[in-house]
C-alpha cells in the first residue's frame, strides 16, 4: 500500500517537474518581447478607446506613439498628456491645434418648418439613407442624434428648444466620433479658440439661393458678402454655400454683420461694444435688410450662450 | 385549375384592387413635364440637348452612358426650357429636363397606328437588342433595370426560360392586370420577341389567381403562338419578386448573390413586354405607361396612360384630388412604395402606381420590444432572420450583418407587416443592405 502512494506521488513530481522544463522551454523560446515603455504610455492615455486618434484603441496608440512619435496626438489627453509621453519616449510632440467639434446648422424648429412626418426607426442613418428628411432642407441636422450615441463622453446632445444636436465644448474632446456618425456631415472639428470663441457658417445647403431660403430662414444662399467683406481671404463661397477656413479667420466678425440670414454665427464672444460713430444706426439698419426674417437671433444660440456663460463663471478663470 | 406558388415565406395582404375594372384612360399631356436623368438602375443618362432647344415626341433628349445605363427621349414636343434639378418624391431635388409643352408633334419615325403587326421571323435578336436599347426601355415593374442588359445573355449562360411578369402582387396596383386585358395581343407579340433576343423557345405568362379575366384572355390568346404558357400562381405576397417568381414557376432556387440568368430564367414585366412590341415594331420609344391612381377615399381610382415626367398632382386632379383624409402619398404600392413628400414630382419609367392613403391607416404604430416570436423569419421569402439583422445594423455590426446574408433581403416589407411588436425591421435592413453592400463593392477594388 505504502509502495503504490510513493511510486504515485514520485510519478506525479516526474511529470510535473518535466511539464516545468517544457513550459519554460517553450517560454524562452517564444518570449514576447514587447517594449515595457508601451505599458507606461498606456497608463498616461485616457483609456477612452474613443478612436479619435485614428487607432483601434489607446493601446493601439501607445505602440504606434513607441514607434515614432511624429504626427501623433491624442485628441482627448492633450498637449499634457502628450507631453508626458514625449517625456518618456524623448521624442517632440508634434504641435496640434486643439479642436472642438462645432455643429453647422442653425436650422431651429421655427425658422426650418416641417413639410412631412417621418415615424420609422428613430436614426439619422436610416433618414439620410430613405429621403430627403423632414423638413425642406435637406442637408440640414436630422435631430435623431447619431452623433449623442456615438459620443462616449457624453459631449452632445439634441437640444429640445431647436431640435438641433448641441455640443457641450466643455466636455467635447474633439475625437471626431459624432463628425464620423453624422450622415450629413454637418460636425465639423475646429479650431479651439481661447473661451471657445468661434465665427462660423452655420450652413451647409448646397442648394440655390432661393430654394434654401424658402427651406429654412436662416440658410445660407451663397450671396458672397461675407467673402466680400473679409480682409483675410478666409472665407470661400462653393456650392452655393460659404465656408470660414479657421486657420485664416482672425475673428473680427465683419462677415457676422454682413450676413443676411444670420447663417454665420459668433459665439461666446462678450456683448458688442457700441461703435464710436453711430452705434444706434448700426442695428437697425441691419434688420432693414432682413423684413423676412424676424428672429435674426435664433433661439439656440441664447441657449448655448447661457450655457457657456453658465460654464465660464464655473470656471477659476 | 391548379394554383402554383413559392414555398419559404411570404404573406397574404388584402387585395384591395379597386381600380382593376377602370380601363385605361390616355391621361392628357401637361403644360410642362419634368423628366428625370435617372430612371433606371446603373449610371444616369447624359443630357444631349441645351436649354431653348426644341424637341419632338420621340426624340432623344438624354443618351445612356454606358452600359448599365438607358436612354431617356422627350415624351412631349416642345420647348426644354431648364437643365438643372427638377423636384424628386424624396424631396432631393434630382438632375433633370424641364420641357415646356408646345402641341402633339410625333418624330415621323413612329408608327402611331394601331395595326397589330405580328410578323416577328424576319428580324434578327440583335436588331431586337439594338432596338430595346435604343428605346431606353427598363424594366417597368418598379426595379427600373435597363432592359438591352438583360436580354443581353452572357456568352458562358444560356436561357432556358422567359417568365412573364403578370403577377401584380402588390395590393391597389392594377397598371399591369390592365395592361394585359386590353394589349394582350402586343403583349404575346413583345413576348416572342423578347423569347427571339434570348434565344429561347418556351415563355411562362405568370398571373396571380386575383386576375381571372386576364388568365383566361392570355390563354386563349397565347394558343395562337408556339411556346407560351400561361401559369395561373395561388395568391401570395411577394410573388411578384424576380426570384419568388421563378421559384413558383420553375420550381428552381436563384442561389445566393447570383441572378436569375444563373438558373436558365430571364424575367421580364407584362408591361416590359408591350414597350419591347412598341419598341420593336412601331419603334416607339419608352415616352409613356400605365399608371394606377388609386387609394380608399379616392372618388375615382383609375389607371392612366402617362407621359413620363407629368407630374403626379395632375394625375391626381384627374381622380378628383387630393381626398381631405390623405395622410401620405405613396409612389408604388403600398407595400415596396415610397412615400413622396411632395405631389409635385413626375411619373418615370419605374413608376406603377400613386396611391392615396387616408390618415387613419397611414401611420406606424408604436414600436414595442421584440418579443422573439420568430414571425418575421417566417414571413421573409428570402429565408433572413429579419429581427437580427435589424439589429446587427442598428448596431452597426456590419460583419455579423454580412454572414447573416443581409444582402440578399429583397425589400418586400413581409417581415415589418407580420411583426407584432411593429418593429421598424425594414428601416434598419435597407440601412445595413447598403452599406454591407458598399463595403463588398469597395473590398473587391
Amino acid at each position: 500500500m505504502d509502495n503504490v502512494i510513493a511510486i504515485s506521488i514520485a510519478v506525479l513530481c516526474v511529470v510535473a517537474i518535466l511539464a516545468a522544463i517544457i513550459l519554460y522551454l517553450v517560454a524562452k523560446k517564444f518570449k514576447v518581447e514587447e517594449d515595457p515603455r508601451i505599458d507606461q504610455v498606456t497608463e498616461l492615455l485616457p483609456g477612452a478607446n474613443c478612436g479619435g486618434c485614428g487607432f483601434a484603441g489607446c493601446r493601439n496608440f501607445a505602440e504606434s506613439c513607441v514607434k515614432s512619435l511624429e504626427g501623433k496626438f491624442c485628441n482627448v489627453g492633450g498637449p499634457d498628456v502628450m507631453n508626458k509621453i514625449a517625456e518618456i519616449l524623448g521624442g517632440q510632440v508634434s504641435a496640434a491645434t486643439p479642436k472642438v467639434a462645432v455643429v453647422r446648422c442653425a436650422g431651429s424648429l421655427d425658422c426650418r418648418p416641417k413639410i412631412n412626418n417621418f415615424e420609422g426607426a428613430q436614426s439619422c442613418a436610416v433618414v439620410a439613407s430613405t429621403y430627403g428628411g423632414e423638413t425642406g432642407c435637406s442637408f440640414g441636422c436630422i435631430g435623431l442624434g447619431d452623433c449623442v450615441e456615438a459620443c462616449s463622453f457624453g459631449g452632445v446632445s439634441i437640444n429640445p428648444i431647436t431640435g438641433l444636436a448641441q455640443i457641450n465644448e466643455s466636455v467635447c474632446t474633439a475625437c471626431g466620433a459624432c463628425v464620423k456618425a453624422c450622415p450629413k456631415g454637418i460636425i465639423e472639428l475646429r479650431n479651439k479658440a481661447n473661451k471657445y470663441r468661434k465665427v462660423y457658417v452655420s450652413c451647409v445647403n448646397k442648394d440655390k439661393g432661393a430654394v434654401a431660403k424658402k427651406a429654412c430662414s436662416s440658410a445660407c444662399i451663397g450671396c458672397g458678402k461675407c467673402a466680400k467683406v473679409c480682409t483675410f481671404e478666409a472665407i470661400t463661397v462653393e456650392n452655393n454655400v460659404a465656408y470660414i477656413d479657421f486657420n485664416k479667420c482672425k475673428m473680427c466678425r465683419k462677415c457676422v454683420e454682413q450676413c443676411p440670414t444670420g447663417a454665420i454665427k459668433e459665439e461666446n464672444f462678450p456683448p458688442r461694444k457700441p461703435k464710436e460713430e453711430n452705434p444706434a444706426l448700426n442695428m437697425p439698419s441691419q434688420a432693414d435688410k432682413i423684413p423676412q426674417n424676424n428672429n435674426p437671433e435664433p433661439t439656440n444660440i441664447e441657449v448655448l450662450d447661457k450655457n457657456s456663460e453658465q460654464l465660464n463663471n464655473s470656471k477659476p478663470m | 385549375m391548379k394554383f402554383q406558388t413559392f414555398q419559404i415565406g411570404g404573406i397574404h395582404p388584402e387585395g384591395c384592387k379597386i381600380s382593376s375594372n377602370q380601363p385605361i384612360e390616355i391621361m392628357p399631356i401637361p403644360e410642362m413635364v419634368y423628366i428625370p436623368c435617372a430612371q433606371h438602375i446603373g449610371k444616369p443618362a447624359e443630357v444631349i440637348v441645351q436649354k431653348g432647344d426644341k424637341v419632338k415626341v420621340g426624340q432623344l433628349i438624354a443618351k445612356a452612358s454606358g452600359f448599365v445605363s438607358a436612354n431617356i427621349h422627350s415624351s412631349v414636343s416642345g420647348t426644354v426650357t431648364a437643365i438643372g434639378p427638377i423636384p424628386d418624391l424624396s424631396g432631393v431635388a434630382k438632375n433633370g429636363i424641364t420641357i415646356k409643352v408646345e402641341g402633339d408633334e410625333w418624330l415621323e419615325t413612329i408608327d402611331r397606328s394601331d395595326t397589330l403587326l405580328t410578323n416577328v421571323d424576319d428580324i434578327k435578336p440583335e436588331d431586337i437588342i439594338k432596338l430595346v436599347s435604343d428605346a431606353g426601355i427598363v424594366g417597368m415593374g418598379g426595379a427600373t433595370f435597363p432592359a438591352h442588359v438583360k436580354f443581353s445573355i452572357p456568352l458562358e449562360k444560356k436561357a432556358e426560360a422567359l417568365i412573364i411578369n403578370g403577377v401584380e402582387c402588390e395590393p391597389y396596383l392594377t397598371a399591369d392586370h390592365r395592361v394585359m386585358l386590353e394589349k394582350g395581343e402586343q403583349l404575346l407579340v413583345g413576348v416572342q420577341l423578347i423569347k427571339k433576343a434570348i434565344k429561347t423557345d418556351i415563355a411562362y405568362i405568370g398571373i396571380e389567381a386575383n386576375k381571372p379575366d386576364a388568365i383566361e384572355l392570355l390563354t386563349d390568346l397565347s394558343r395562337k403562338y408556339q411556346g407560351i404558357v400561361v401559369v395561373p400562381l395561388a395568391l401570395k405576397y411577394p410573388q411578384g419578386s424576380e426570384k419568388q417568381l421563378i421559384k413558383s414557376i420553375m420550381n428552381r432556387e436563384v442561389p445566393s448573390t447570383k441572378l436569375p440568368i444563373d438558373v436558365g430564367a430571364v424575367v421580364s414585366n407584362a408591361g416590359t413586354a408591350v414597350a419591347v412590341y412598341e419598341a420593336v415594331m412601331k419603334h416607339k420609344p419608352l415616352i409613356e405607361r400605365v399608371v394606377t391612381v388609386t387609394g380608399n377615399s379616392v372618388e375615382k381610382p383609375s389607371n392612366f396612360l402617362v407621359r413620363i415626367g407629368t407630374p403626379v398632382k395632375y394625375l391626381i386632379e384627374k381622380v378628383g384630388g387630393l381626398p381631405e383624409d390623405t395622410g401620405k402619398v405613396i409612389s408604388g404600392g403600398p407595400m415596396m412604395g415610397k412615400a413622396a413628400t411632395n405631389i409635385e414630382f413626375p411619373v418615370a419609367k419605374g413608376t406603377s402606381g400613386v396611391l392615396i392613403m387616408p390618415d387613419e391607416i397611414s401611420h406606424r404604430k408604436e414600436p414595442t420590444p421584440c418579443i422573439r416570436c420568430g414571425k418575421c423569419v417566417d414571413a421573409c421569402p428570402m429565408g433572413l432572420e429579419p429581427y437580427l439583422l435589424s439589429v446587427y445594423s442598428n448596431k452597426k455590426m456590419w460583419d455579423e450583418a454580412e454572414e447573416h446574408y443581409i444582402y440578399d433581403c429583397i425589400e418586400c416589407g413581409c417581415c415589418v407587416f407580420s411583426c407584432p411588436a411593429n418593429r421598424p425591421l425594414l428601416d434598419y435592413m435597407r440601412l445595413g443592405k447598403s452599406t454591407v453592400m458598399g463595403i463588398i463593392r469597395s473590398r473587391k477594388k
